[in-house]
């Protein structure tokens, strides 16, 4: 493998994995705080994807899509949460992972009905579509890295947050214990659905981000799905930290193990670091509850 | 013992999978009465899918561990009937090592075979996701599904992700069986075995230290039983009964492939588990008839049957949280309870 190779799948591991990170925050979150499992968060992605590639294909604009697609899939989220998953957090696992399977069902065949078949295309404007020639002979395109500074930015904006605010407090004490935090007077409630709404901005813009690389097309947020699963498991469920870490490694594993390995073994990888990450360390990384 | 186990089955589950049993038995004569062979179809599917569902249910229902692998090794099973008959067909000997296998269409060999694949990776994944628990097994085990998913996918002589047409005449010990009736009656005798079996399963001391483990974890360990072992047990069984039924739908419809190891059709195993009622043996063949009629029934009506069928799922969960066993249930509660 030359340098210039390998440093473009360097680039690219990190972009999926930055990628990942953002649908994964969301989902470790719901989950770490909520107790909620929610295999709908790849629907939000897929939403965030359609939505901007209507908007843009309405208007001509990308900016002018990816401005109306994520507050419009974060509103999608809340309406899910306020209408539907809230009475579901003190349920038990088996009867969240039903609803959110049907919620599933019903938003890939809603998609195909309103959106038809084909796959939606969704060209870059032209100051995007280009490469960058990072360093002498190794050339990236423009778009890729505008995606992995967004991620990164996105990472530390949510550390940020999550560790030097107010609101991050809140969301770190509802984490680490919800009676608690709501006898002490947080508005557990409010919190939940703000957070449930971010997340689901977050899978948007990740799903918007990779509408241009891949295909806008119905069942497109199920695979991402559940590498954000595995994500959120390996990075141990319910810490920031852990995700941000395991997004990177199953990015990097997923990109090396797709160029490096025989296709079968290479599309397996990820799926054999997890089942030896949690042979020996079954709570994941970065275990949250004691 | 059985009188101290608060799960003690009531007559009406005693009585629900024989009436089941009778009731699917009596469709190829009624399906010939009214001329619509097309029944016994769909009667077969029934019967295949009440097969996979009753043995996840082992896991779901009675060990309370929500696993959606099982549409994996329900594949593992269709693989293997569809490797071994791919070899027949084409005379190209299937080399396992020193040994080299000419393969074969004839179910009395592959159906035993598909069971102990299924359950050889039932037990290779079961020992890693069963040192977890709750959300993480359930997490774990979606991920092993995907990689089974991925697995089939990169078998490129068997057709990759197109799947795998059979193309010879399945039999079973030298009679041919491909044709419907045939068939279904032979899918119908594993069902009913499958009952009997895993009956006597969930009725002795294992099943009762499977729910007990369900239930209050801690309780079962201080006890000095290992609830590890009997999960693993459990799993692995499951695991073999989901193989045979991807055995017998692959040979039904002569064809196998990928997608019916993707996670939603892990999904549509659990709905079924849970849309029947959990914790009965025959709720899951309500459920696996109640999803086979709803799918038949939606998409003739439309194309997009998927969407009415997840807001079917999302009501059902909302509203009876017993599944469809809770409306049998509530009907018959004056009587039982005395």
């Amino acid at each position: 493998m030359t340098f210039a190779l390998f440093a473009e799948q360097l680039l690219n591991g990190i972009q999926f994995g930055v990628t990942l990170f953002l649908m994964a925050s969301g989902l470790t979150l719901v989950f770490g705080i909520m107790n909620f499992i929610n295999l709908a968060h790849g629907s939000l992605y897929m939403a965030g994807a359609f939505l901007a590639a209507a908007v843009q294909a309405a208007t001509g604009s990308f900016l002018l899509g990816v401005l109306v697609a994520i507050p419009a899939t974060a509103a999608l989220g809340a309406a899910l949460e306020f209408g539907l998953f809230r009475r579901f957090y003190a349920r038990n696992h088996l009867d969240q992972v039903l609803v959110t399977f049907g919620v599933v069902l019903m938003a890939n065949e809603a998609t195909r009905l309103i959106f038809g078949p084909v796959p939606l295309r969704m060209p870059l404007p032209e100051a995007l579509a280009g490469s960058i020639e990072i360093v002498p002979g190794l050339v990236y395109p423009t778009f890729r890295l505008v995606v992995l500074a967004v991620g990164l930015a996105v990472a530390g904006l949510l550390w940020l947050v999550v560790m030097k605010t107010r609101l991050g407090m809140w969301v770190r004490a509802g984490s680490s214990n919800r009676a608690i935090a709501s006898a002490m007077g947080v508005d557990v409630g409010l919190v939940f659905a703000g957070l449930f709404a971010f997340g689901a901005g977050l899978a948007g813009l990740a799903g918007l981000m990779a509408g241009p690389i891949l295909a806008v097309q119905v069942g497109m947020g199920e695979p991402i799905l559940i590498l954000a699963l595995v994500v959120t498991v390996i990075g141990g469920i319910g810490s920031i930290r852990g995700a941000f870490a395991a997004a990177l490694l199953v990015g990097l594993v997923d990109t090396f193990g797709r160029v490096m390995l025989p296709p079968a073994l290479g599309s397996m990888a990820i799926f054999l670091l997890m089942a030896l990450i949690l042979a020996f360390k079954p709570k994941g990384l970065f275990p949250v509850h004691g | 013992m059985a009188e101290f186990d608060p799960h003690r089955p009531s007559t009406i589950d005693r009585v629900a999978p024989i009436a089941a049993i009778a009731i699917l038995a009596a469709v190829p004569p009624v399906a010939g009465l009214l001329g619509d062979p097309f029944l016994i179809k769909v009667a077969t599917r029934v019967v295949v899918f009440a097969i996979a569902a009753i043995g996840l249910n082992l896991v779901v229902g009675y060990a309370g561990l929500v696993s959606l692998l099982h549409a994996g090794l329900f594949g593992v099973g269709g693989y293997v009937v569809g490797v071994a008959a791919w070899h027949e067909f084409n005379g190209e000997a299937l080399g396992l090592g020193p040994v080299a296998w000419a393969g074969t269409a004839d179910l009395a060999i592959t159906l035993p075979l598909a069971g102990l694949l299924a359950g050889i990776v039932a037990l290779v994944t079961g020992v890693v996701s069963l040192r977890t628990s709750g959300p993480y097994f359930l997490m774990i085990t979606l991920a092993f599904d995907q990689m089974l998913y991925y697995g089939a996918v990169a078998l490129q002589k068997y057709g990759g992700e197109d799947g795998l047409q059979i193309l010879s005449t399945i039999t079973f010990a030298g009679r041919d069986v491909s044709a419907r009736t045939p068939f279904f009656y032979l899918a119908l005798t594993i069902l009913a075995a499958t009952v009997f079996l895993l009956g006597r399963v969930v009725g002795s001391r294992f099943g009762v230290v499977l729910r007990a483990a369900a239930e209050n974890e801690r309780r079962v360990t201080v006890t000095g039983i290992p609830p590890y072992a009997y999960r693993l047990t459990a799993f692995v069984v499951s695991g073999v009964v989901c193989g045979l039924a991807g055995a017998l739908l692959a040979s039904g419809q002569q064809f196998v492939s990928p997608a019916d190891m993707s996670w939603v059709r892990s999904g549509d195993l659990v709905v079924m588990a849970v849309l029947g009622g959990l914790s009965t043996l025959w709720g899951p063949i309500v459920g696996a008839a109640a999803f086979v009629v709803l799918e038949l029934v939606l998409s003739s009506w439309t194309q997009y049957w998927q969407l009415a069928f997840g807001a079917i799922i999302v009501v059902v969960v909302l509203t009876l949280r017993g599944g469809l066993a809770d409306l049998v249930k509530l009907a018959t509660q004056g009587r039982d309870a005395r």
